[in-house]
């Protein structure tokens, strides 16, 4: 009898769909919303959760033959950085350390807000997902199991949801004009990288939004189009160079090659289109719990929000970013297929998002030159990371699409290595004592600051 | 009633523009309005009364019916003002 109670809580614990339902049904409860309600969102979630697996099955269909003839026409791995992708084949073996880590690294993320100078709650909570799931990876592959995981996985995802926004708000002050609200969005050494170089090389260049710039783009923010065209146009030039007789025998089961590729291309649009939704159901009862608990527990602490938040600011910078970004990745492609044994394809939403953000940091400190500049750079640096991520990995480094976001990339290349050379215990060590060091600091700077109020005689 | 708060993806921004439209007809107290968050693809014009989005993706939604552009998803003042105008217009205000 106890012995089925015992496999019932584990089979409960073990299934990541049930597990987040759980996590929304208690937040709902702490709300004290209404039964109708808790009923709704704690379905909404498990739903979100399901549809996401399914996506993840699409999308595996549509690479698995993309790897193929990718290997077959240039007998090297290439590879689609795909966040949404990643994620959605990554949760199906680490779901259920992804869901507790999301959960306790948000808890995580308010302490440190509540208790350090890093004043800074993350709401971009697909990143926090995105983010978790990385996290569960790295650390499983590092041998961590069991509860020292779950711990030492949210704590890394808290201080990582409060430190980022802390490295971009000089210049998040600087494009905003006020110091309100921080940003959230995981390709932040990206845009201070772009930022500094802004700076460096922007000397007396003037601001992009001096200049007259043909609109018109507008359609490269419906990312299902966007993904769609590139996908399909990736895949046709693959497909051109590993011939017909390779693709219709190997692969189409005989149908037309160009035919077969332009589905397949599309296909992979579909499944994020489907994990999309499944994200968008899943989130849609935690962040606004999330926001609710932080707002009361940390009253000063500013939201970082996500990336299109600065693009109003300055649109010509967002464009410029874009093209400039891409061209990074496509020298950035060059120099890999001349010396690497990985090749990274330029995909056009990531080199959008980015780019266009960087394109914003760069202008923000060093005007045309700077935005110019800065997200050629971001660019280059979200296609030499991920070479350096795929290792550390596991298995997951085999699957033709990666996390395509600076701060993924850097978090888990920095852990993975720790984790290569010191093991499990060098993860925690390293850890726990960055978390020391940012409650530590806080604590010396209050004190200089409340020294500094009485000095002042405040 | 039905309001959607759209941006290119319908993951983050919209997110944050459905909890502050929330947050403000909350304010003003009134009820009874769903309000929801998608993407740019998703929308279509019978999905929803009114549309909202930030000025920087506004060009993609002529095909939508009413929507109110935003200068910035972070300005509540302008966002609280224009939702009053449009509510009053409808009557609910």
């Amino acid at each position: 009898m106890g012995e089925r109670i015992l496999k019932l809580m584990m089979d409960i614990l073990s299934q990541p769909a049930v597990l987040i339902a759980l996590i929304s049904l208690v937040g709902l409860i702490i709300q004290k919303k209404p039964t109708s309600e808790i009923v709704k969102g704690t379905t909404k979630t498990f739903l979100g959760f399901l549809v996401i697996s399914a996506g993840a099955g699409i999308i595996t269909q549509s690479l698995d033959p993309f790897g193929k003839m990718f290997q077959h026409a240039f007998n090297v791995t290439g590879v689609v950085p795909n966040n949404e992708a990643i994620v959605a084949v990554a949760l199906n073996e680490f779901g259920s350390t992804t869901a507790f880590i999301m959960f306790f690294g948000m808890i995580a993320n308010i302490l440190i807000a509540r208790f350090t100078r890093l004043k800074y709650i993350f709401l971009t909570g697909h990143h926090t997902l995105y983010m978790a799931c990385m996290l569960a990876v790295i650390l499983v592959v590092s041998g961590l199991k069991g509860i020292p995981l779950i711990i030492i996985g949210s704590l890394a995802l808290g201080l990582i949801m409060a430190v980022f926004p802390a490295i971009c708000q000089p210049i998040m002050r600087k494009i905003t004009g006020n110091n309100n609200v921080g940003f959230g969005h995981f390709s932040s050494l990206g845009y201070v990288a772009s930022g500094l170089i802004g700076k460096l090389v922007g000397k007396g260049s003037r601001s992009t939004e001096e200049i007259n710039f043909p609109k018109g783009l507008g359609f490269l923010r419906d990312s299902s189009v966007t993904i769609s065209l590139t996908m399909v146009v990736l895949y046709v030039i693959i497909a051109l160079f590993a011939g017909p007789s390779y693709v219709e025998q190997e692969l189409s089961n005989g149908s037309h090659y160009l035919v077969f590729s332009i589905i397949q291309g599309v296909t992979f649009a579909a499944g994020v289109f489907i994990i999309l939704s499944g994200v968008r159901l899943v989130l849609a009862e935690i962040v606004p719990a999330f926001k609710g608990i932080s707002t009361k527990l940390v009253p000063n602490s500013k939201p970082a929000l996500d990336c299109p938040i600065v693009f109003p600011y300055a649109p010509n910078a967002v464009l410029i970013g874009f093209f400039s970004s891409f061209a990074g990745g496509i020298v950035g492609m060059v120099i890999l297929a001349l010396t690497g044994s990985v090749i990274i394809l330029p995909g056009v939403v990531p080199h959008f998002f980015t780019g266009a953000t960087a394109g914003v940091f760069g202008n923000a400190t060093g005007g045309v030159r700077g935005a110019t500049v800065g997200s050629f750079v971001n660019g280059l640096l979200i296609t030499f990371l991920p070479v350096f991520l795929m290792p550390v990995l596991g298995d997951l480094g085999f699957v033709s699409t990666t996390f395509s976001d600076a701060d993924f990339a850097v978090s888990g290349i920095v852990l993975g290595n720790v984790a290569k050379s010191f093991g499990a215990t060098g993860v925690t060590i390293t850890v726990v004592g960055l978390v020391l060091l940012a409650v530590v600091f806080g604590f010396f700077k209050k004190n200089k600051d409340s020294n500094n109020s009485q000095k002042l005689g405040v | 009633m039905k309001i959607l708060a759209i941006c290119g993806t319908g993951l983050g921004s919209s997110f944050m523009l459905e909890m502050n439209v929330q947050q403000i007809l909350s304010e003003l107290g009134i009820s009874g309005i769903e309000v929801d968050h998608c993407d740019l693809s998703s929308a279509t014009p019978d999905s929803a009364d009114l549309f909202i989005a930030a000025k920087d993706i506004a060009t993609g939604m002529g095909h939508l019916g009413e929507v109110i552009v935003i200068d910035s998803i972070i300005d509540m003042d302008g966002l609280r003002a224009k939702l009053q105008e449009v509510l009053q217009q409808k009557g609910l205000l």
